[in-house]
């Protein structure tokens, strides 16, 4: 008997584009399954919704997927969305970046993209690398972590993404990882939902570059970390502060109002017509 | 305030000129970042886009506004950005990206003096092979050069129609001069315009190709949220708009992206000649430097010198064709550039030593006058 098929399998590009470049092990396909789960769940029409990425290992997610998908330049997606959601402000627009894509190259059009609250729902997956030239450090790894191109450890700062996007005016930001993908799922619904920019960072493990470089083991090791070290945001006031030290929260982490950017443009031309 | 729908005598700067056209162009979007001297085309378009239903952002740097205005024309609205020297140089990138992923939109770039940040107030035509070379990769470029008020209008309309014809981008190649005088103009209405948008499919979802292969070079092109669901990627890909690394395929693309400008230099060059029935000298010149050229042309006259103007309207493609023959009719040609020698190049090539080339270089953020280029003409002869 044929196997069912899974819902994900009706959102693939199956006869265009597989098998896909990541390799066995990665956390990327799984971050893609929970995406196309929580689009079938909230039954948006693929005909609405747009993918944009960057360039990356996660960035080649949207080839994949049956939507209108746009691949663009390295570090600049949320700028190519930008221009596709406020020209057509019905389209459901969701970026798939990665951490040197969005932080590094991108970190400019990052922050502005918190600062000027357009509705994009922007999925950082974080695998404190760069995977697809081969494992060079990201602004991600921790102080000391090995690269490529940190041969000697990385003696730089890692970003504490959510952080940064909260600094920057982000309305939402949340965060998941690859092993917790029941909640990952939700909380790309919850991004999804949100009127205006939603940042969600996916935790997820680079075993054949970084874990080999770091020592830290292959997907198994690294995902037991993540469920080692996550913390969901719902149980951290019953920790105590030395146990939440080398941890990371999960969830929902900030979450508030503010006008969104083409809403707000459509006052501007009512004003401009004499209408408002 | 003026829009394009009044039809009437008035004042208007190059900068606004070139904002009109975009929006009588059907141009619903722009996207950009302040720099002189382009600036006034962005503050025009931030008030006069809203009235008529179109979008503009100001966006954080030149490099987001260029993949801003590829987004919104994916998206399926017209659009274009405006730059000078230094953003043109940031936005290059994603030019490329839109000669590759064959985005329609027009790039304006008001130059100026340079390198770097140079002469930020003061005329230059020193991007004239930036807007050719500009970018990396195998492409070819269309460039349109304005020489008055007018024409910022007129050939801002028609880089959108180019754009929009080819499925390419298009630069309008203005300057510091241009884009700050002030002349008096008669702006069209709609109904003596001919506006083009590009060609839309009329297969079914299923067979469409959003890079479909077809004898024209051009294919039609479908809107995000149209019904087509398909990928556009800067990496090279094949007709459905997947990555590919099969050569004859990779080869196919590029070609494409070749012959859609080479197979069509009749339909997208244009030439203004002036006096050149009976010349055998010429003055070449481009934009700004085409107004003292003609100015010198007519003391040229005066003094019985068979001499007469070439301005190429489109600088690129450069019009081999036209050159060619009348290359053969010329003694001198003197090409007068606001550079240090870019088209002569162009002129170089095509003439292979056959007339004397003669090179009139003002680099010191002046103007050529006609007086200069006249004494040339003089020296030369």
């Amino acid at each position: 008997m044929e196997p069912m098929p899974k819902v994900t399998h009706h959102y693939l590009r199956t006869k265009k584009k597989f098998p896909n470049v990541w390799c066995a092990g990665c956390g990327i396909g799984i971050v893609m399954g929970a995406i196309i789960r929580a689009i079938d769940k909230l039954k948006l029409s693929r005909d609405e919704v747009v993918m944009i990425s960057g360039i990356g290992c996660s960035s080649r997610m949207p080839v994949y997927v049956d939507f209108n998908t746009l691949h663009t330049t390295h570090g600049r997606p949320l700028a190519f969305g930008t221009g596709v959601k406020l020209a057509k402000p019905s389209l459901k627009v969701i970026v798939i970046t990665g951490d040197g894509d969005a932080l590094a190259i991108g970190g400019n059009h990052f922050i502005h993209a918190c600062r000027r609250n357009i509705d994009l729902t922007t999925i950082l997956i974080n695998n404190q690398t760069y995977g697809m030239t081969g494992g060079q450090f990201a602004p991600t790894p921790p102080f000391m972590k090995m690269g490529t191109t940190a041969p000697y450890g990385n003696r730089e700062r890692a970003f504490d993404i959510a952080k940064l996007a909260i600094a920057a005016g982000a309305p939402f930001v949340a965060r998941g990882t690859v092993y917790h993908v029941v909640q990952l799922e939700k909380l790309v619904e919850q991004a999804i939902l949100k009127k205006g920019f939603s940042l969600l960072e996916v935790i997820s493990h680079c075993h054949t570059l970084y874990g080999r470089l770091n020592k830290e083991g292959g997907p198994i090791e690294m995902m037991r970390w993540q469920k080692d070290h996550a913390i969901p945001i719902s149980a951290a006031g019953k920790v105590p502060p030395e146990k939440l030290r080398d941890k990371f929260l999960t969830g929902v982490l900030w979450d508030i109002d503010f006008p969104e950017y083409c809403e707000e443009y459509d006052k501007v031309i009512a004003e401009a017509q004499g209408k408002a | 305030m003026n829009t394009a729908t009044d039809k009437k005598e008035r004042l208007m700067q190059g900068n606004a000129a070139c904002a009109e056209g975009a929006i009588a162009a059907g141009a619903r979007f722009f996207a950009g970042y302040p720099i002189t001297p382009s600036t006034e085309i962005a503050e025009y378009l931030a008030r006069e886009l809203p009235k008529v239903g179109g979008k503009f952002i100001q966006m954080e740097d030149e490099i987001a506004s260029m993949a801003a205005v590829i987004g919104a024309s994916v998206a399926g609205v017209k659009s274009m950005t405006a730059t000078s020297g230094p953003g043109f140089s940031l936005i290059q990138e994603h030019i490329g990206y839109a000669y590759m992923a064959e985005v329609p939109c027009v790039i304006v770039d008001v130059q100026r003096g340079g390198p770097s940040t140079g002469l930020p107030t003061k005329v230059s035509q020193s991007d004239t092979m930036q807007a050719r070379w500009g970018t990396h990769g195998d492409y070819n470029a269309i460039a349109l050069g304005p020489s008055s008020v007018k024409e910022c209008f007129d050939f801002t309309v028609r880089a959108f129609n180019l754009s929009e014809k080819y499925r390419t981008p298009v630069v309008v190649l203005m300057d510091e001069v241009l884009a700050h005088m002030r002349e008096k103009v008669t702006l069209p209405d709609s109904s003596e315009m001919r506006v083009i948008n590009r060609m839309k499919p009329t297969v079914p979802p299923e067979w469409y190709e959003h890079f479909e292969i077809n004898p024209h070079f051009v294919s039609p092109m479908a809107s995000f949220g149209e019904g087509y669901r398909f990928n556009i990627t800067g990496l090279t890909h094949n007709p459905e708009g997947f990555p590919t690394s099969r050569p004859v395929v990779i080869k196919e693309k590029l070609d494409k992206l070749k012959n859609k400008i080479t197979h069509n230099v009749n339909d997208i060059v244009e030439v203004r000649q002036e006096f050149m029935e009976d010349a055998n000298v010429a003055v070449f010149a481009y934009g700004i430097v085409a107004r003292s050229a003609r100015q010198a042309i007519r003391m040229g006259r005066d003094k019985r010198i068979r001499v007469g103007l070439i301005q190429p309207l489109t600088i690129w493609p450069f019009p081999d064709e036209y050159m060619e023959h009348i290359l053969e009719q010329l003694d001198l040609i003197i090409v007068a550039e606001l550079n240090q020698g870019q088209l002569i190049r162009e002129v170089n090539r095509v003439n292979r030593g056959r007339t004397r080339v003669r090179g009139l270089f003002r680099y010191d953020s002046e103007l050529i006058t006609p007086d200069q280029i006249f004494r040339k003409i003089r020296e030369e002869k």
